[in-house]
């Protein structure tokens, strides 16, 4: 693709290493500590699922059992090997039992070292053989229906119950969506347990289980072959269980989750130094999944001035990009955010989208973007609502957006009905469709309006990623560069789930996800 | 050519304005006409324009006009309708509660305070409950605040402490307290099922309890709120969609000095 922004490649370039130092630079923070939410998911990798007589989750009374014991440092997965040794039993027998107060893990002689790697080791391969199973199940159905070129058509569904959501989601699929996306309910991200079964109850949303995602995904499976198309499925990885999300979603055959390296420690007030060690183990899961990552980079542009601080997204997403290589997420799969959320009373403002959305793609070009729809000046005009998404759908189509988030034209009164949907997605499809080739037809004007502005955001971009790689990444956000939100270091939720690793300590699935064959 | 174009209804009704009789305006006075758009929960088909057509005699609208009808899924039909309403309102006999505040501006605000007040005042405000959206309280309270209009942040005389979303109600009270807040601002946005009301609602319940509610002035705002619908749940301001950091700055500040609110500084 020849580059229609004139972009200063050599800032690109050098903005970009900036980012790869804040990442290499965190990453040894990252390598030294492990996590509650990292613990128990490799309780989920081996196996433990279900919940206690009490309704806690086994993977948690697993992980509280061995932090109890004061040996979460040397991880799960040493403590499960050597009581599978010990008593014979499977990781969820063991589990099960602990649960019934009828064994405590710290209390076991500790075996072999070696002995006890080489047992978890046979499990965890299991695992990952499925994992990679359901990674090759999805390739087959997307070869089987051919995959859709051209921006996939996103929607969201948020009823709080399950089997509601599946009604709406088959709907909006027979109508054209190619993505659907189950909101979480409120506050599922401030939760430190996933919780079990399926669900009929949440506000604004429905929560993240792992069996309400397999029955969305047999749903959607049945869907699939019903209209001739693989409809993907997406879930929200973030929060205090990120990277068991991430387990869960790879073992469900989702395909697109909400990941970002930052956004729990900005918006949903979780503490720095837990999210950054918990987004790369979520990252290594997703990444071998061959899940696509969306990061949350839209979400700066809600709370702060989509003009002014456009600059932060494009710093925000080299940086995720960055934390995603390092996590062996490929470009491919990581699917950078941003928003359309330009005051519409901006003289000239389609064309700072229009610049934006471009310069993204160019500087991105194997990223699938997520680009978001208006929301923070939608007014309950419905009928302006209706030609705001129209414009946002414009841009999408001219720059070559890869997900895109469908606009509801009466976004700011409720959730959507299932007319909202249907309209939005007419809308996308006529634009899409009578507009299909625009991308390759036109030429920005050499050193006009758009040109300008994309070298202008990218030159502040990386004035303050090299501010950041200056003060690190923690104090970047302690200083609140991101968002206008200041968080201190050893603020926010979670702190306490944060342990510094043993020299000894063992994880198989970094490995074997990291560096193990995909295919 | 579309028959719209060239109307050939009868229009032999009186087309003079009468304001104890109001209907709709289409392009006649008094023509009544509404456009609506809704799902029915049947096929697409005959049949349903039909139900369409029904359902909407029933909700008072004659000539009922199916003008677009499209199936969204196998059980459901869209229907754009247009209809003549048959129901008038006396506009004339209509008392509304409105809250009519020239808004001062930021500096005028600020004098206001030093003259009358003569401390800086304290206003808390936070989305309460499950609601995750903050675009509302953010701005009003921002610094930067929202079309040109500063938030209180912003203002010498105002401390603005924004409390960010998802405050459950109880923690919302105690802020209010540790604080010394002498007025609350709570947002409500994406609401599902009616349920910002029984949020709005706790709320008043809970500041009664602690016996504070007389001694703060408590506002809410979002999308859907009315100054109406506000004072009905007990509330002494709202403010909808167009109302500024200025409007609820000065309403505070006139509000204080009339009533004599103290606020919580000496509790």
């Amino acid at each position: 693709m020849k580059s229609k922004l004139n972009l200063n490649w050599d800032i690109v370039n050098k903005a970009r290493e900036c980012a790869r130092n804040v990442a290499i630079d965190t990453q040894k923070f990252i390598d030294a500590h492990t996590t509650v939410a990292i613990e128990r998911t490799v309780c989920r990798l081996l196996g433990i699922d279900g919940v206690d007589d009490m309704g806690i989750p086994l993977p948690n009374v697993v992980v509280d059992n061995i932090k109890n014991g004061g040996g979460l440092s040397l991880g799960a997965a040493i403590y499960i090997g050597n009581a599978m040794l010990y008593t014979g039993l499977t990781p969820q027998q063991i589990a099960e039992k602990i649960g019934r107060n009828e064994l405590d893990l710290a209390k076991i002689p500790m075996a072999d070292l070696f002995e006890i790697k080489l047992a978890v080791q046979e499990v965890a391969i299991k695992t990952v053989e499925k994992i990679k199973e359901n990674r090759r199940k999805r390739e087959e159905l997307l070869k089987k229906y051919g995959d859709k070129e051209g921006p996939l058509l996103y929607l969201i569904v948020a009823t709080g119950n399950i089997y509601e959501d599946i009604v709406q989601a088959q709907a909006a699929a027979r109508q054209g969506a190619d993505v659907i996306a189950v909101i979480r309910t409120t506050g599922q991200s401030l939760l430190d347990y996933v919780p079990y079964g399926a669900t009929t109850e949440g506000f604004g949303g429905t929560y993240a289980t792992q069996e309400n995602f397999r029955l969305m995904r047999k749903a959607l499976d049945e869907v699939s072959e019903e209209v001739g198309r693989y409809i993907r499925l997406c879930n929200y990885c973030s929060g205090l269980c990120m990277p068991e999300i991430a387990a869960m979603g790879a073992l469900e055959r989702l395909d697109v989750m909400l990941n970002d390296a930052l956004y729990g420690i900005l918006f949903r007030d979780i503490n720095m130094k837990r999210t950054i060690i918990d987004q790369y183990f979520s990252r290594i899961i997703n990444g071998f999944a061959g899940i696509i990552i969306n990061t949350g980079e839209d979400n700066y542009l809600t709370t702060s001035d989509a003009y002014e601080e456009a600059h932060t997204v494009l710093a925000s997403q080299l940086i995720n990009e960055q934390f995603a290589l390092m996590a062996g997420i490929p470009e491919e799969q990581i699917g950078l955010g941003h928003a359309f959320e330009m005051n519409p009373d901006i003289k000239n403002g389609f064309l700072y989208e229009l610049a934006q959305a471009q310069m993204a793609r160019e500087i991105f070009p194997k990223a699938p973007l997520k680009y978001m729809p208006p929301t923070k000046y939608m007014t309950g005009n419905i009928f302006k609502g209706h030609v705001q998404d129209a414009m946002f759908n414009i841009v999408t189509i001219m720059t070559k957006q890869k997900i895109h988030l469908l606009g509801m034209l009466t976004e700011a009164i409720h959730t959507p009905f299932m007319s909202d949907r249907a309209l939005s997605i007419e809308s996308a499809r006529y634009i899409f469709n009578n507009m299909a080739d625009i991308a390759d037809e036109i030429y920005f004007k050499e050193g006009g309006i758009i040109q300008q502005r994309a070298n202008e955001v990218l030159i502040k971009a990386y004035e303050l990623l090299k501010e950041i790689e200056k003060e690190g990444l923690f104090r970047t956000l302690e200083q609140g560069k991101f968002a206008g939100i200041k968080r201190s270091m050893n603020g926010g939720r979670g702190l306490e789930g944060v342990v510094e690793k043993d020299p000894n300590y063992f994880n198989p699935f970094i490995d074997l996800m990291l560096r193990g064959d995909r295919q | 050519m579309s028959s719209g174009l060239y109307s050939t209804e009868r229009k032999d009704y009186d087309k003079t304005l009468d304001l104890t009789r109001v209907k709709p305006y289409g392009d006649t006075m008094n023509d009544g006409k509404v456009q609506l758009s809704f799902t029915l929960p049947v096929p697409y088909g005959a049949k349903a324009v039909e139900a369409a057509k029904q359902l909407v005699k029933k909700m008072g609208l004659e000539n009922p006009m199916v003008v677009y009808h499209t199936p969204l899924d196998k059980d459901f039909t869209f229907f754009v309708v247009y209809g003549s309403s048959i129901h008038t309102v006396d506009y004339t006999s209509i008392h509304i509660e409105e809250l009519e505040i020239k808004a001062m501006t930021m500096e005028e605000v600020n004098e206001y305070i030093k003259k009358h007040i003569r401390r800086k005042i304290v206003v808390i405000g936070a989305t309460t409950g499950t609601d995750a959206h903050t675009v509302g309280l953010d701005a009003i309270m921002n610094m930067k605040g929202y079309a040109g209009h500063y938030g209180l942040e912003r203002y010498e005389m105002i401390e603005a402490h924004n409390l960010g979303s998802q405050v459950p109600n109880e923690e919302f009270v105690k802020k209010a307290i540790e604080l010394k807040a002498d007025a609350l601002l709570v947002s409500q946005t994406v609401t599902q099922k009616e349920i910002h009301i029984k949020n709005l609602t706790h709320l008043v319940e809970l500041l009664e309890a602690e016996g504070i509610r007389d001694k703060v002035l408590l506002i809410c705002g979002g999308p859907r709120i009315t100054h109406e619908l506000a004072k009905e749940l007990g509330y002494d301001a709202g403010f909808g969609p167009g109302k500024y950091a200025d409007d609820v700055a000065t309403f505070i500040v006139t509000e204080m000095v009339k009533r004599g609110i103290k606020g919580l500084r000496d509790m």
